[in-house]
Order: structure tokens, then C-alpha cells, then sequence
């Protein structure tokens, strides 16, 4: 349980939001060239980091907006948070 | 069994006041080499060398633990034990773990305190009903035991449920399998431990997977915090940790870890003599032997390794709690707890060969993984050892999420994951 700094909106309880996962996994570009490898790659394959997570949330409770936060999985503490379509912060791996 | 427990060393000790007992399962030194090496020393874990040294006749096998043994998600869950799953290959896996289950104290000369009570799942909407009628039917095809009860059989059953019509979601009936029920967390991963010790299985703990060591496309060893051990095959059985130790070896897997968690209340009299499970509120209850309630709550949304789980969860599940039985309104509740749970996209597990030779992965159990502990260990051994899935797990293979043949019990399993 945490609060989360949304974007829009600034800080709400974790509870008002929902988890996208994993963010920068990049939808198929061509997905009729994709081999059977590449779909299960995209489609099921997760790095489930413990520490440093790129992932992605969705104020579902509130602006119904997405973004993105940087947050270590194992204190579940967010060190940034970063609209769609930005760069990633570089200072973390 | 070197040290056989009977009500004669029961005896023989109560008259040296118990102080003689000798130490159920032994704390060596990792060797520099071993023929397999089980990462994780929960009960899968445990399990799992227990059938390599009894089945496939391996005897230099160690168990690395980075904690103690049981420590994690088998001394966390809810102890239910059931194998009413929809899918033909889920309920041959699950149903072989359960056929064990009924042996288990017999085998392991140790009181698992296995109990048969029950194990009913409340339909809550039409929707419900439909798909746990099919599941009745689609178990009784498998030979698994089940039946549907109508609500006045779910009240006769258990009677403190509140079959109200008037509630938010009334009780329109639930299926039953009397096979299914609890059996003693702690117990399982202590009797696994002491049948494998006794058999030459070094169980080490506090020895925490640093590093797995890859010679081109197969394993060579593993770093640990007790230094490099050698091995050519190593079973992975990490529970919500999977990925980091695959991580390790360069490997991803479709794992996402969250915390589930559960809670006990104050002691009471006996006042629920089954198990009984929610999937549309989310709520599960049983009563353990010294009398506390034990409830079962859902997982947090997004990854996480806390090991704490958010208070809105437990809060949705209380409050389902208390709607469906409001005898329990003015319980306290003593203790709360999370663990990790790794989950499948599909909901079903993975015991299977990776493409790195001699690295072998039992995971993905997600929120039910204690019921398969002996199934789970039994299969993953032969996998190990045989090189090839069982029929039994064969299903289970990681290649399946690149095949598209999916075991999707999301729907399917009894309680929502």
C-alpha cells in the first residue's frame, strides 16, 4: 500500500489506480511477420524485477489517464514518476 | 527411517522427559559437488529431492535454502488441499498430488495432520452456477469426487453460512468435494525434510543462489553466499523468486510476482468443520486445529516482493467475510501476513526442461500451490531425473506459451487468481 504521484492529479492511494505491468514492451510493428518465438516473447515473457521496475499504471479511480513510474519492487518505494510517450529517466538501470 | 516415530519412542522419550530426541533432519556444510542441486527448500522443494533419492535412486543431492526450510509461501498459505480443477490435464495433475496427500503420514512416518473436512466452492450469480455445474461435471468425468449443492443443502452443510436472499450476493448453491481439505503447513515441509535427510540429501539453509554458472547452453554450478558448488542439474523451485533466479541464468519467464495474503483470528471452539471458498467475493475460510479462523485474501495488482500486501485487500475480503457469516462480527483478528506468489498468464503451473540443459523449473503455482506439494515434488523428481516430462506434467512445459496450448485455468479454477 502506497501513494502513488499521478501525473494529472498528484498524490492518491495506491487503491484508486491500476497495474499495467511491465512498461516499454514495444507492440509489433508487423505482427504478421512475427514467429511463434516473438509472440511469446511479447505477448507472455516478463522480467518481474525484483528492485527497479519500469512499469506502467492507469488512474482508473481518477483521470482514467496512463503513465509511467519507476518503483523498486522489493520496498515498493516510487523513485519517478513520467508521463506516456517521454523518455525514460536515465539514472536508473 | 533411522529414528522411526511410534507411540513406543513416545514412550521411551516421555521418560527422559523428552530431552533425547534426536534432530529430525541434519545441517551440513555444502559439498563442492553434487549430482543435483534443489534451489529453494520449501515443500516443492523438499518434496522434490525426497522423490530423487527414493525414486530415482540419486543420493548426492542438496537443497539450498536462503532462509529456513518452510520459511516462505509454505508456512504462508492456507493449508487447502482440493483437486477440483476443470481442465483434464490440471485435474490429473492435481488429483495425483491428492492421492498422495492420503498416504503422506503413512509414507513420511510423519503426522501431517492431512483432514479429509471438505472443500465447498459458493456459486453467487447465475454465471457462477453455470461454471461450477460444468466443473462438477467435467470432474466426475476425471473420477475426481464433486457434487452440487442447492442452498438449502450449502446451509445444512454449513450452517453458519447467511443463505439470505436479501444479501449483496446471495448464496445460490456451491459444489462439494469431501476428499479435499487441510492438512499441517509446517508439517510437510519438516516431514519431507526428514525422509530426504535421512536419506543422504544435504539440506542447507541460509544459503542464499548468488549466481548460476553456464558453460554455453548448459549449467556447470551455482554461486552461493557458502561459496561455488558444482552440479550439472539444478531444479529451480523458488516459489515467487522464480524469475530472479532465471534472471540469473539469462533466462525470462512468464512470471509476474505479487503478494497474496491471508489472516488468522483469535482462537475459538470448533465452529466450521470444512473449508469453504468464494470466488465472486473472494473469500475463503477454514478452522485450524487450535481453533483459528483461517481466511484467505487476494493478491495485490501489481508486482511486488514485499511480502506485506495492501490493507484494501484484506478490508474486501472482511468484509465478504462478514456478510457471508455474520456469527463472526466481533472476532479479533490476531495475525496478517503476505507472500509472494509467482502466477502464469494462465493460471497453471510450469514443470518442465528449459532450453539451458540441466536447468529445470517448477513454477508459476501461483496462488495454490501448497494442495500439489507432494504431486508437484513427485513430478518435477522424475523430470529432473529423466530428462522428459511425466505424462502427468507434460502439459506443463514452459513451450507452451510459445505453442499456444494454454492449460487457462483463470476461469476455471475454483477461486479467482
Amino acid at each position: 500500500m502506497f501513494l502513488i504521484n499521478c501525473p494529472f492529479c498528484g498524490d492518491r492511494d495506491q487503491s484508486e489506480f491500476s497495474s499495467g505491468g511491465e512498461a516499454h514492451i514495444v507492440r509489433p510493428k508487423q505482427p504478421t511477420e512475427l514467429s511463434d518465438d516473438e509472440w511469446a516473447e511479447y505477448l507472455f515473457m516478463r522480467k518481474n524485477i525484483k528492485g527497479i521496475q519500469f512499469e506502467r499504471w492507469n488512474h482508473v479511480h481518477g483521470c482514467r489517464k496512463w503513465f509511467n513510474v519507476v518503483r523498486d519492487t522489493s520496498n515498493d518505494k516510487i523513485l519517478s514518476v513520467y508521463k506516456m510517450g517521454e523518455k525514460p529517466p536515465v539514472n536508473y538501470k | 527411517m533411522k529414528n522411526k516415530y511410534s507411540v513406543f519412542s513416545l514412550i521411551k522419550n516421555a521418560l527422559s522427559q523428552h530431552e533425547n530426541w534426536q534432530q529430525a533432519w541434519g545441517n551440513p556444510e555444502p559439498k563442492k559437488e553434487y549430482d543435483a542441486i534443489i534451489v529453494g527448500g520449501g515443500g516443492h522443494g523438499l518434496a522434490t529431492a525426497y522423490y530423487l533419492a527414493k525414486k530415482h535412486n540419486l543420493k548426492n543431492i542438496a537443497v539450498l535454502e536462503k532462509g529456513w526450510i518452510g520459511g516462505g509461501n509454505t508456512g504462508r498459505n492456507t493449508t487447502i488441499i482440493r483437486s477440483n480443477y476443470l481442465w483434464d490435464a490440471s485435474a490429473g495433475l492435481y488429483d495425483h498430488a491428492l492421492k498422495l496427500w492420503e498416504n503422506l503420514s503413512q509414507e513420511l512416518n510423519y503426522n501431517v495432520m492431512f483432514s479429509q473436512r471438505g472443500v465447498m466452492n459458493l456459486a453467487h450469480n447465475l454465471q457462477d452456477v453455470r461454471d461450477l455445474k460444468r466443473r462438477t461435471h467435467a470432474n466426475r468425468l476425471n473420477g475426481i469426487d464433486a457434487v452440487w449443492l442447492n442452498t438449502e443443502e450449502v446451509k445444512k452443510f454449513c450452517p453458519i453460512i447467511n443463505t439470505s436472499p436479501d444479501i449483496r450476493y446471495p448464496v445460490l448453491g456451491g459444489t462439494l468435494q469431501r476428499r479435499a481439505g487441510t492438512a499441517r503447513h509446517d508439517a510437510v515441509a519438516w516431514g519431507y525434510a526428514r525422509g530426504a535427510s535421512d536419506m543422504g540429501v544435504d539440506i542447507i539453509q541460509n544459503c542464499e543462489v548468488k549466481g548460476i554458472k553456464r558453460n554455453g547452453d548448459k549449467v556447470e554450478g551455482i554461486e552461493t553466499t557458502k561459496g561455488f558448488i558444482k552440479t550439472n542439474k539444478i531444479g529451480v523451485v523458488a516459489a515467487g523468486h522464480s524469475s530472479v533466479i532465471a534472471n540469473m541464468a539469462g533466462l525470462k519467464l512468464p512470471l509476474e510476482s505479487k503478494p497474496l495474503q491471508a489472516l488468522v483470528s483469535e482462537p475459538v471452539k470448533p465452529i466450521i468443520d470444512t473449508v469453504v471458498m468464494s470466488n465472486a467475493v473472494h473469500a475463503y475460510v477454514s478452522q485450524s486445529d487450535k481453533g483459528e479462523l483461517v481466511i484467505g485474501a487476494g493478491t495485490d495488482s501489481y508486482v511486488s516482493y514485499t511480502q506485506r500486501g495492501s490493507h484494501n485487500i484484506v478490508e474486501e475480503t472482511l468484509k465478504a467475510i462478514l456478510e457471508l457469516y455474520p456469527i463472526f462480527s466481533r472476532m479479533k483478528m490476531l495475525r496478517q501476513w503476505g507472500g509472494i506468489v509467482d502466477i502464469c498468464p494462465d493460471a497453471s503451473p510450469i514443470i518442465s526442461k528449459t532450453n539451458i540443459k540441466g536447468l529445470y523449473f517448477n513454477c508459476g503455482w501461483g496462488t495454490g500451490g501448497f494442495k500439489a506439494t507432494p504431486g508437484s515434488g513427485d513430478l518435477f523428481a522424475h523430470t529432473i531425473a529423466n530428462d522428459e516430462p511425466h505424462k502427468l506434467n507434460a502439459a506443463f512445459n514452459l513451450n507452451r506459451f510459445v505453442s499456444g496450448d494454454l492449460v487457462d485455468e483463470h476461469g476455471a479454477a475454483a477461486v479467482a487468481h
